[in-house]
C-alpha cells in the first residue's frame, strides 16, 4: 500500500473517477460498484491527483485557496484523507 | 405519498443469452422466455432516463453481453452520460482487439468471472470448455490499462481452494476480487444439495478472505459476500426493494432485482412502454415491498427493519411461497426451519447430479 507522505505524487487510481453530480450538485468518485460522496475540499485534492504534484505541493496550492484556514490544518487534513484513500486503493503514488 | 427514493444504479441485463451453463445462474430458470426484446435506441433511452433520475453506476451484464453486437454503441452513449460502465462478463467470446475498442470508447472497468482454480473444476462448473480463454481475457484488460475485477461464485466445491483463488488474483494484478458466495436462489436453488457448503468450510473461507483483505490493502480489494443461508440476519437485498437498483431485463421488464419477474401476483411495466421515471416512481411492482406498510410480523415491529428491509423477497417467496413473508434465512422467522434443515443436509456428503442450465429443465 501506498504510504502517504509529504513527498508522494498521489495519482487517482484507475479504477476511480471523479463526477460532478448534477443531481445533489457535489462531486462523487465513482469506483467499480460503489461510489463516494465528496465534500468540495476532498475533490478539489482529488482533482490534483494527478501523479505530477507532491503532497506538499497540493497542501501548498490549497492553503493559499483556503486562506482562512491554518497551513498545518490542511495539512493533515488533507493526509488523512489521502491516507483513507490509499487505504481503499483509490490513490497511488510514488515517493518524489 | 414520500418522495421517491433515488436509484444509484443500473443494471442492464442486455440478454439472457450466455455460452456458459453454469449451475449457480442467477437468470431465472425459465430465462428462455425472455428473449431480446430492446433494441439499441431503446436501451440509449434507458441509460438516459436512468441518469436523468440519478443513476450514476451502470453495470452491463446478462447473461453475456458481449453477444450483443451494439455493446460498442451502447458503451459510447453510457459514457459520454458520465456513467460509471462496469462490463460484467465471462469473457467468451472475445478478442483482444474488440477489448480494446470497448475501452477505447470510455469502459470504466471490466469483470471476468472465474470459476475455479484449474480448467478441470471452472469448466465443470461453467459447462464449458473456456477457462484458458478467461485467464488470456483477464490478462489483456490488464495489458490494455483497463481495472479488472476478478468474480469468483464459492460454493462446497471450491471454498477450500480459497486461498488459490486469493493467488491467481493477485498473479493476475486483479484491481478487485469478488468473492460471492452462492445464494440459493434460481438455478443454485436446483443445485443447492451440490452446492451449500458447511458452515465450519465457510469459517474458515471467511477467515482465508479476511487475512487476504489485510494483507492486500490499497492494492486489490477484497470482498467475500456471505451466503445467506449461514448469515446472522438477513442481508439487505438490492439495498432494499426499490431504493437504489434499477434492473432491465432482456425483455424490457423494469425490475427492482434480477430475480423479481419471477415473484407472482406482480405485473412488471416493460421499458418499451412506459419511462424508467413513471415505473420508479409510481408502479405498483415497485411500491409493492417498498418501505414497510407491507411487512408481517415478526418484520413490523423489528429494530432491524430499516437495516435488512424484511430481506430477500425472491427468498421468502422459492423457499416459503409467500412472497410477502418475512426471509426465512431470519432466526425470528417462522419459516426458519427451512434454512436449519438445508445446513443440515449440507454436513453430509454432496448429493445430487448438477443440473446445468439449459432452455428447457427437467428438473426432477
Amino acid at each position: 500500500m501506498t504510504t502517504i507522505s509529504l513527498d508522494t505524487r498521489p495519482r487517482l487510481a484507475a479504477k476511480a473517477r471523479l463526477r460532478w453530480d448534477r443531481k445533489d450538485e457535489r462531486f462523487m468518485l465513482l469506483y467499480p460498484e460503489r461510489g463516494l460522496v465528496l465534500n468540495p475540499t476532498a475533490a478539489d485534492v482529488v482533482k490534483l491527483c494527478t501523479g505530477e504534484l507532491t503532497v506538499g505541493a497540493i497542501v501548498d496550492q490549497l492553503a493559499s485557496r483556503y486562506a482562512s484556514q491554518p497551513r498545518e490544518a490542511v495539512e493533515r487534513e488533507v493526509l488523512d484523507f489521502l491516507t483513507r484513500m490509499a487505504e481503499r486503493g483509490l490513490v497511488t503514488g510514488a515517493d518524489a | 405519498m414520500a418522495e421517491s427514493p433515488r436509484p444509484y444504479t443500473l443494471v442492464a441485463e442486455l440478454t439472457y443469452r450466455c455460452p456458459l451453463r453454469c449451475v449457480y445462474c442467477s437468470n431465472p430458470v425459465d430465462f428462455a422466455r425472455h428473449g431480446d426484446g430492446l433494441d439499441t435506441e431503446a436501451w440509449l433511452r434507458i441509460f438516459r432516463e436512468a441518469e436523468e433520475l440519478g443513476v450514476v453506476q451502470l453495470n452491463l451484464t446478462g447473461g453475456e453481453p458481449l453477444l450483443r453486437r451494439d455493446l460498442e454503441r451502447l458503451v459510447e452513449a453510457a459514457r459520454g452520460l458520465d456513467l460509471y460502465t462496469n462490463l460484467i462478463t465471462s469473457g467468451i467470446p472475445l478478442t483482444r482487439e474488440r477489448l480494446a475498442g470497448l475501452k477505447a470508447r470510455g469502459l470504466d472497468n471490466v469483470q471476468v468471472s472465474i470459476q475455479d482454480v484449474t480448467a478441470a473444476a471452472s469448466d465443470r462448473i461453467a459447462g464449458l470448455t473456456s477457462f484458458d480463454r478467461k485467464l488470456e481475457v483477464a490478462r489483456w484488460v490488464k495489458e490494455l490499462g483497463l481495472p479488472l475485477t476478478l468474480n469468483t461464485v464459492l460454493h462446497r466445491e471450491n471454498l477450500d481452494r480459497l486461498g488459490e483463488v486469493v493467488a491467481l488474483a493477485e498473479s493476475l494484478a486483479a484491481d478487485r476480487l469478488e468473492l460471492a458466495n452462492t445464494q440459493y436462489l434460481g438455478w443454485a436453488l436446483v443445485n443447492r444439495a451440490a452446492l451449500l457448503p458447511t458452515r465450519e468450510q465457510l469459517d474458515r473461507a471467511r477467515e482465508v478472505a479476511r487475512a487476504a483483505r489485510a494483507r492486500l490493502r490499497g492494492q486489490m480489494e477484497v470482498l467475500f459476500v456471505t451466503p445467506d443461508y449461514y448469515a446472522e440476519f438477513p442481508k439487505s437485498c438490492m439495498d432494499g426493494w426499490g431504493r437504489r437498483f434499477i434492473v432491465v431485463a432482456p425483455d424490457g421488464l423494469v425490475l427492482p432485482c434480477h430475480a423479481a419477474h419471477t415473484l407472482p401476483g406482480l405485473s412488471f411495466d416493460n421499458a418499451n412502454d412506459r419511462s424508467l421515471a413513471e415505473i420508479w416512481e409510481s408502479s405498483a411492482a415497485f411500491g409493492a415491498f417498498r418501505g414497510e406498510a407491507w411487512m408481517p410480523e415478526p418484520c413490523r415491529s423489528c429494530d432491524r427493519r430499516e437495516i435488512d428491509y424484511g430481506g430477500c423477497r425472491c427468498q421468502a417467496f422459492q423457499l416459503t411461497g409467500n412472497a410477502a413473508a418475512t426471509d426465512p434465512v431470519c432466526p425470528l422467522s417462522p419459516d426458519h426451519g427451512l434454512v436449519t434443515d438445508a445446513r443440515r443436509a449440507a454436513l453430509a456428503p454432496a448429493s445430487g447430479p448438477l443440473q446445468y442450465r439449459v432452455a428447457d429443465p427437467t428438473r426432477r
